[in-house]
């Protein structure tokens, strides 16, 4: 009998806080500029230089503790963590080793069969390394250059490194906790989290175990999985990687692998060397960071509503399905949007059908941001009153939020202007209806004779005539009530 | 704990120093007769004593988040013993 | 006598009333030093032309009256880890024999912003290993008061330099014994400050907790005119304390009647040189004479010092030295991968003392070995820490030998590190718990070279070392003595 395997993931995710300065200098710590303009001598590892702890950094990193739900350490420490490699400029990253700030927190995703909560081992503060660019042969690639070329323009930005338990169990598990930790960060505003421009990165722990069992397998560690599509794609390539080893009864291998997105499979990186030993110690150049009970509640206290708590409040004050909520949440600035539009119209709900449907759409395709739009909530809730009032049909309503969209018009206006008050009027419907009946006797009798779905050619024909004035459901009924008769 | 030349050369390895068969076994005997020397820590009872990392009893030293000039890109190249295109060059990583 | 064997307050004196002004003066202690540099060796890099702007721009002070402080115009000379501002900084290692730092260390800042002139950088055991200035890649300096002999180490140069009258103080730094000793050695005022007295900022690190930058001077009064320059907090170094610098020349001519003075019976071993205990225990009497009272204290853990030191040293120094990789400054090898360019580079530009600290330091940091090793001595820190704090209940000031023996003959203790190693024996404690330590001469062996009396101070306490210090040193001659620059 074939054994079910199940597969165990951990993520760790190293955020960029978007301070001004790095974590141990004055350096900006702006994106793109050119290599090695942000650079001083202690970023740059020059002999003599010492490091001095940005305040703003641990205030975001405490607040990342709080927004997960981390103990919060009163006591804690840098560290040094010894390797070589060229993007690090002292030879040693300063980071947290045995007190993180952050440790023992959870988060709660979503999935279709309900929510469930994901541990978070620890949270902790560390500095960046810079960056390589790997030149000649295979450009762009490690494992076939010629040679490197470093830029220390993002040596020493600081990161909180987020650790998950072993608590995920599929590839949508991750992508769930990924999206969830994401709008986290976002919302509490410590970072752009950003994956194209590095400000979010995510590397998993992949392992796979016969069910029931409790022993852990053998984990890989996947890197470079660029966005949360990949790593969703790149993890379930790995456990069907393992699960194929076991079954063929070989053993999985503890190594590093990358995600090629060429040939969309993990490969093993061509490994560095064995296993580091980083020798950590802890960083005699820095004194330890003691948080008063005073400090950590009012970083507590700044904190907005988060993401699971708003999504929930949407669906139970706004009558919202749980997906709604989800897609009015994702970001704060349209949930508040969405927040103030509400308190303008009687049903919400419309609102937020307007807003992810039509809006969502608009604004994508002329790559529009809240900010830029020409119309205010109040302006939208009009149009969303007009049509639950039966004013207008909802095609007529396509037409007017296009006029409100593209020039700020508002519905109230576009509907006087074009006359477009929805024709709802029986006598005048049963006259339009008994015309068209007459004019086409061949459509009637299909209907008469079984076609019932004919019907919709009826509706559209009086629709036609009203010059799409009327009002299609009651149109509907009247045919239905002259055809059976 | 008697050191040995193989733990020499994983410590050499670690601290990339390339050594010879010579040194290996020069520093094998030197930093030997060094732990040995050390080994008199063990005389003392240190069970319930907490270690000292800092002389000073200082704690929460900050600064604040504000930009401060850095180098110019010169000025950051300008001891590099190879430069390519504004940044360091170094041979192959693989 | 010569302008140059002035002591720095009196020249400091003329240069305010005009007797001389700075650039004549720095040209006649260039000149000197020029002279006698063949056979000192206490240099690597003689600054003459940038010393003489400077004597031109602390001159403009002297002229008008104005920020005049007692080192404008003064030539000192700085050790050659300190980084200096498109000044070649080496610490006497081929690994930085090009490098030109782009910013002052915060202590040159301070001297420079005083008006002193720096006529030079001075030579030193490798990255401060050492304690004899033998493991210099770049020369050997001597001893003024026996070429044969060294100087002491690291800061060999800067002791030598003021002993030999080639500048009027100096900076060193000190992480083991680096100040006191050669200071011992070459019959010169030294100190140590407590850790955090003075910014590290631009000090190039060898032991993170461990390393203090501090005074060489001809006197006691020298030696406290340079600690008050130097200093003070330092927002760019988060380990330096926020507390007031006291006017420590002043504070030095305070009298010490009633002063407690501890005499650790730890520090006078059995086997202890005998001209070395002698004058130690003179001194001692001379200050009992002046009205201090003497008490004998116990640092029981202390014998383990040491040990503890020659653990937590090496570590932090193995962590401090591994950025010179080739990479962005210094030295580098060519290899055909990183790996090779590393490990190349390293070899080639490191001398065996360096490799030895960074190898003895990685074991101690390595998976398995770590709580075996480092954490032990950290805990050892401790107890030795808990020594002196009790014993600094009972006095103000402990007094110990500096170093074990004078100086030694080139050559003599370079065959066996561990021999080496034991100069630092009564020093290195006062590092490990990060307490001020001042080392002051006492006497003469009968081959004419200079002993040290060691005094060790509570926490921030360098005004009372300074005060034990000035009241012994002026009851006896010692100061007074010059080197005769011959070898025997």
């Amino acid at each position: 009998m074939a054994i079910e395997y199940e597969p165990v993931i951990g993520l760790e995710v190293h955020c960029e806080l978007k301070t001004a300065t790095k974590l141990f200098c004055g350096c900006r710590t702006t994106f793109g500029n050119e290599a090695n303009t942000q650079v001083c001598p202690l970023c740059l590892g020059l002999p003599g230089t010492l490091p001095v702890m940005n305040a703003k950094a641990v205030e975001f990193a405490v607040k990342i503790g709080h927004a997960l739900n981390c103990i919060i350490s009163k006591y804690s420490k840098m560290d040094r963590k010894n390797y070589y490699y060229p993007d690090l400029p002292k030879a040693y990253q300063i980071s947290q080793y045995d007190k993180p700030l952050n440790y023992d927190g959870h988060l709660e995703i979503t999935l279709k069969e309900g929510t469930k909560r994901i541990g978070i081992t620890r949270a902790h503060l560390e500095e960046d390394a810079g960056k390589l660019v790997h030149a000649g042969g295979k450009a762009g690639r490690l494992d076939s250059s010629d040679y490197s070329l470093a830029d220390y323009n993002r040596g020493g930005i600081p990161l909180v490194e987020i650790v998950s338990e072993p608590d995920l169990r599929s590839a949508e598990e991750a992508y769930a906790y990924l999206t969830e930790l994401k709008s986290i960060l976002l919302y509490i505003d410590v970072s752009d989290c950003n994956m194209e421009e590095g400000s979010l990165r995510c590397d998993a722990n992949v392992s796979v175990r016969p069910k029931g069992q409790s022993q852990f397998g053998t984990k890989a560690e996947i890197k470079n999985m660029n966005s949360f599509r990949f790593a969703k794609q790149a993890i379930e390539y790995e456990i069907k990687r393992q699960i194929a080893l076991l079954e063929k009864g070989e053993r999985v291998i503890q190594e590093s692998r990358l995600w090629d997105v060429t040939e969309n499979k993990t490969k093993p990186m061509r490994s560095k060397e064995e296993a580091h030993d980083y020798r950590y110690f802890p960083e005699p150049d820095l004194v330890p960071i003691v948080l008063s009970a005073d400090y950590v509640q009012k970083i507590k206290n700044s904190l907005p509503e988060l993401p699971a708590a708003k999504r929930a409040r949407f669906a139970s004050k706004y009558g919202l399905t749980p997906y709604d909520a989800g897609v009015l949440t994702d970001e704060q600035e349209l949930a508040h949007w969405f927040e103030e539009g509400a308190k303008h119209t009687k049903s919400p709900k419309g609102l937020a059908n307007w807003m992810m449907g039509d809006m969502a759409a608009k604004m994508k395709e002329q790559k529009k941001e809240l900010k830029d739009l020409k119309f205010d909530q109040k302006k939208l809730c009009e149009l969303v009153d007009l049509v639950e009032a039966g004013t207008i049909n909802s095609k007529q309503a396509k037409e007017v939020f296009a006029e409100m969209f593209d020039a700020g018009i508002s519905p109230a206006e576009v509907v006087k202007s074009r006359g477009m008050a929805q024709v709802s009027d029986p006598k005048a419907i049963e006259s339009a209806v008994d015309k068209v009946l007459a004019e086409n006797p061949s459509v009637v009798a299909d209907y008469k004779g079984g076609k019932q779905g004919v019907i919709g050619f009826l509706v559209g024909k009086v629709m036609q005539a009203s010059q799409g004035k009327a009002n299609p459901k009651l149109v509907n009924e009247v045919l239905k009530k002259k055809l059976d008769v | 704990m008697s050191l040995s030349e193989k733990d020499v050369q994983y410590v050499a390895k670690l601290a990339r120093l390339e050594v010879t068969n010579e040194e290996v076994a020069k520093y094998t005997e030197q930093l030997g007769n060094i732990l040995q020397y050390v080994e008199q820590l063990n005389q003392l009872d240190t069970a319930n004593v907490e270690p000292l990392t800092h002389p000073l009893d200082v704690k929460n030293v900050f600064r604040d988040d504000v930009v401060r000039p850095s180098l110019t890109q010169q000025e950051v190249l300008s001891n590099g013993p190879e430069i390519q295109s504004g940044h360091f060059r170094v041979p192959k990583i693989m | 006598m010569e302008l140059y064997q002035k002591t720095l307050h009196e020249i400091s004196t003329d240069l305010k009333t005009k007797k001389v002004s700075s650039v004549e003066l720095t040209k006649t202690v260039m000149d000197h030093l020029e002279k006698v540099e063949p056979q000192v060796q206490a240099f690597i890099t003689i600054t003459r032309e940038a010393a003489l702007k400077q004597a031109a721009e602390a001159d403009k002070r002297l002229s008008a009256g104005q920020d005049v402080t007692p080192l404008t115009g003064v030539p000192v000379a700085i050790k050659d880890l300190l980084c200096t501002k498109g000044v070649r900084t080496t610490c006497a290692s081929k690994m930085l024999e090009t490098f030109l730092p782009p910013y002052n260390a915060t202590v040159v800042e301070k001297l420079y912003s005083m008006g002193a002139v720096s006529v030079g950088k001075t030579n030193m055991d490798e990255y401060a290993m050492g304690s004899s200035t033998e493991t210099s890649y770049y020369k050997k300096t001597k001893n003024p008061w026996n070429l044969a002999c060294v100087p002491g180490g690291s800061s060999g140069g800067s002791a030598a330099s003021v002993s030999a009258d080639q500048a009027f103080a100096s900076l060193g730094s000190d992480t083991g014994g680096s100040i006191r000793q050669p200071a011992a050695l070459c019959g010169i005022v030294g100190l140590k400050p407590t850790y955090g007295r003075v910014s590290r900022y631009g000090l190039i690190a060898f032991a993170s907790s461990l390393d203090q930058i501090g005074p060489f001077g001809k006197d006691v009064e020298d030696c406290a005119i340079m600690m008050s320059a130097i200093a003070g907090h330092d927002p760019k170094d988060s380990t330096s304390a926020d507390l007031p610098v006291p006017d420590y020349a002043v504070e030095a001519k305070k009298p010490v009647k009633g002063l407690k003075i501890g005499i650790p019976k730890e520090f006078f071993p059995d086997g202890l040189n005998k001209e070395v205990a002698d004058a130690v225990k003179q001194a001692i009497e001379e200050l009992k004479k002046q009205g201090a009272e003497i008490h004998e204290v116990s640092l029981p853990a202390s014998p383990f010092a040491l040990a503890a030191y020659y653990v937590l040293a090496p570590s932090e120094a193995s962590s401090n030295l591994a950025r010179y990789d080739g990479v962005r400054y210094g030295l580098r090898v060519p290899g055909e991968n990183i790996m090779e360019m590393y490990s190349k580079t390293r070899a080639a530009g490191f001398g065996s003392e360096v490799k030895r600290r960074i190898m003895l330091g990685t074991y101690a940091l390595s998976s398995g070995y770590y709580d075996a090793y480092y954490l032990k001595a950290l805990k050892v820190r401790r107890l030795i820490k808990q020594d002196y704090d009790k014993a600094f209940e009972k006095v103000d000031v402990i007094a110990t030998p500096t170093a074990p023996n004078p100086a030694f003959r080139f050559g003599e203790k370079t065959g066996d590190p561990l021999s080496m190693y034991l100069e630092d024996v009564f020093t290195v404690s006062i590092n490990i718990t990060g307490l001020p330590g001042l080392s002051v001469p006492c006497g003469l062996s009968k081959t004419g070279l200079p002993i040290g009396l060691q005094l060790i101070g509570k926490a921030f306490d360098e005004s009372t070392l300074l005060r034990t210090a000035y009241a012994y040193e002026q009851a006896t001659e010692w100061h007074k003595q010059k080197p005769s620059l011959r070898e025997a």
